[in-house]
């Protein structure tokens, strides 16, 4: 018998915090890439904006659709981005998207993810792990468009 | 539940219905409570035997092999092919046992005659396609697509807010431009079992060729083609207790005869030179390849064990347990159902929200108490967005599915909103 992981290693607390009180959602301007990101097993949608000047993320804009997980992520997603370097942005990006990879084996850096450690327990549940990736990886596309486009 | 019907009986032919499973925690063990039979449903022992039979003592190509074996596989194969004939009533047609297309899924049997329509050039750009909102996705994108190629146009009937097919502009939608008519007999999602007398009469009555989706029908109501009125049925093995991998159309062998093939290759010729080749009569002319041998042995073993127990107990069971949930979950604060509210045509899927709590977080807190059931949008996003809901998640009922299970469901969807503070 397989054993299935605790329930609240994948809910929690802080999951539940941001999922019920997200950070910084609803489509705002300015901003230099809008992406529209689907997930199609199950219909989760994002849509959301970059603002960047010069290096840096001024803002993540963001309205989406989904269960806790991809809300929560998508929270998550601007506490970690808004006022880093779009550099820097990106480097945090691969440590949540390796942490998310690690079938729960990777022990996340807290400095790094903050708040987003509390997603180690969602990489435990495989079909979970696309919902917490949905926001970031709407990010990475986004953010890459944004840097191609000269600064409004 | 029905007099004789012996559902505790019924769930000991199903091997994996004895299932425990561990949960959320090591301590604890919950029994399966498996309430997603319209995505999947679960296969008796004597569907596990007959497959696993076929392999260790019977297992060749068929039609080619000239060995014993080869006849075997051959006869058991076809074997299949009649016992679903006679299941869906089309061996009372004279030539009924050709009229069963063996295909790899439903999806591939609503492909193929989407297919066929438009290579036979029946389909054109002065011809209407008329579909509705509640289908499945495997019955939107291929009209989507001929569409697109032929030039034809798109027609969809619509839905009430009670979850029925808006049949108030029937004349309008149907007509003498139409070419086809392609429809769920059960919604996958909605639950809603379509008047398909009323809209096949209408399509007959203007000379339009009329698919039905019973992918949900066929697995729980009795079936008889012969009468039906249709040209098409699609259905698949896998939600009847058969093997996944095998799916059915029956057409009318008349318009089966006229029609090119799908696929090209071996097995749907008659013969073949380097200039051209000629095409074998139906259903061969349809089964391009080396056709699900194993699956079409599982599926008439699944055939025979649901005509053992009869459709018409397996219907009355459905309908039975899908009024006991229907009143059990909408006792719950915050739960709506999505589709017809009482249990009159319908068949036993419900779909629902619950306030405060998505859909995928409603499945996963289910699971860690052993009940499984399906959320997101279904195949149906169309239907979605007729009420609004992005998505919903969905319970589906079967011969095996007991109040207890619905009971477990209902307690597990307490413990749901408690947990989310819902």
């Amino acid at each position: 018998m397989t054993s299935t992981p605790n329930l609240d290693s994948l809910y929690q607390e802080i999951i539940l915090d941001h999922y019920k009180n997200p950070h910084g959602r609803g489509l705002r301007d300015p901003y230099e890439a809008e992406v529209h990101h689907v997930n199609p097993t199950c219909g989760d949608e994002i849509t959301l904006r970059v603002h960047v000047d010069g290096d840096l993320v001024e803002d993540v804009s963001y309205d989406a659709v989904g269960c806790s997980i991809s809300q929560a992520s998508a929270s998550v997603l601007n506490d970690l981005v808004v006022g880093k370097s779009v550099q820097d942005g990106l480097a945090v990006l691969d440590e949540f998207h390796a942490m998310m990879q690690g079938k729960g084996q990777v022990v996340p850096d807290e400095d790094v993810l903050e708040d987003g450690v509390a997603f180690a327990g969602v990489a435990q549940f495989p079909a979970r792990v696309k919902c917490a990736l949905l926001s970031w990886m709407a990010f990475k596309d986004a953010v890459l468009q944004a840097e191609e486009t000269p600064s409004s | 539940m029905s007099a004789g019907y012996d559902v505790q009986r019924i769930r000991k032919d199903f091997p994996i219905l004895e299932r425990r499973l561990s949960g959320d925690s090591a301590e604890s063990s919950w029994p399966l409570v498996y309430l997603d039979s319209a995505n999947t449903s679960q296969k008796p022992l004597s569907v596990i035997e007959a497959i696993d039979e076929h392999y260790r003592w019977h297992n060749a190509n068929v039609a080619r092999a000239m060995h014993v074996l080869g006849a075997e596989a051959t006869e058991g194969f076809e074997l299949g092919r009649t016992k679903v004939a006679e299941f869906i009533g089309a061996l009372n047609h004279e030539r009924g046992r050709d009229e069963v297309i063996f295909t790899k899924n439903a999806s591939e049997a609503l492909n193929l005659v989407a297919r066929v329509l438009g290579d036979a050039g029946r389909v054109n750009e002065n011809t209407d396609i008329v579909i509705t909102e509640m289908e499945h996705h495997s019955n939107i994108v291929p009209w989507q697509q001929l569409a697109g190629r032929s030039g034809a146009t798109l027609r969809w009937f619509g839905i009430t807010d009670d979850g029925r097919l808006d049949l108030a502009n029937l004349d309008e939608l149907i007509t003498e431009r139409t070419a086809v008519v392609s429809l769920t007999w059960v919604s996958n999602m909605l639950g809603t079992i379509n008047p398909l007398d009323v809209v096949i009469a209408r399509a007959k009555a203007v000379g339009a060729l009329v698919v039905v989706d019973a992918s949900q029908a066929v697995p729980q109501l009795p079936v008889d083609v012969a009468t039906l009125g249709a040209d098409f049925v699609a259905f698949t093995g896998h939600k009847m207790v058969g093997p996944t991998g095998i799916g059915v159309l029956w057409g009318r062998y008349d318009l089966l005869a006229e029609l090119p093939p799908f696929l090209g290759g071996g097995e749907m010729i008659e013969t073949v030179t380097m200039g051209a080749s000629t095409f074998a009569k139906p259903p061969h002319r349809f089964e391009a390849g080396t056709p699900p041998i194993a699956q079409a042995v599982g599926l008439g073993a699944a055939v025979d064990y649901l005509t053992a127990i009869g459709m018409d107990n397996i219907a009355a069971h459905e309908r039975e347990i899908t009024a006991y949930a229907l009143g059990a979950l909408q006792e719950i604060d915050g739960l709506r159902v999505v589709g017809p509210r009482d249990a009159v045509d319908r068949g036993g899927a419900v779909s629902f929200t619950l306030e405060g709590v998505h859909p995928h977080d409603v499945a996963q807190l289910l699971d860690s108490r052993g009940v499984a059931v399906r959320a997101g949008h279904h195949c149906a996003k169309p239907a979605h967005q007729r009420f609004g809901v992005q998505s919903t998640t969905r319970a589906s009922f079967y011969l095996y599915t007991t109040t207890d299970e619905i009971d477990a469901l209902v307690e597990a969807l307490h413990f749901t909103k408690k947990y989310f503070g819902a």
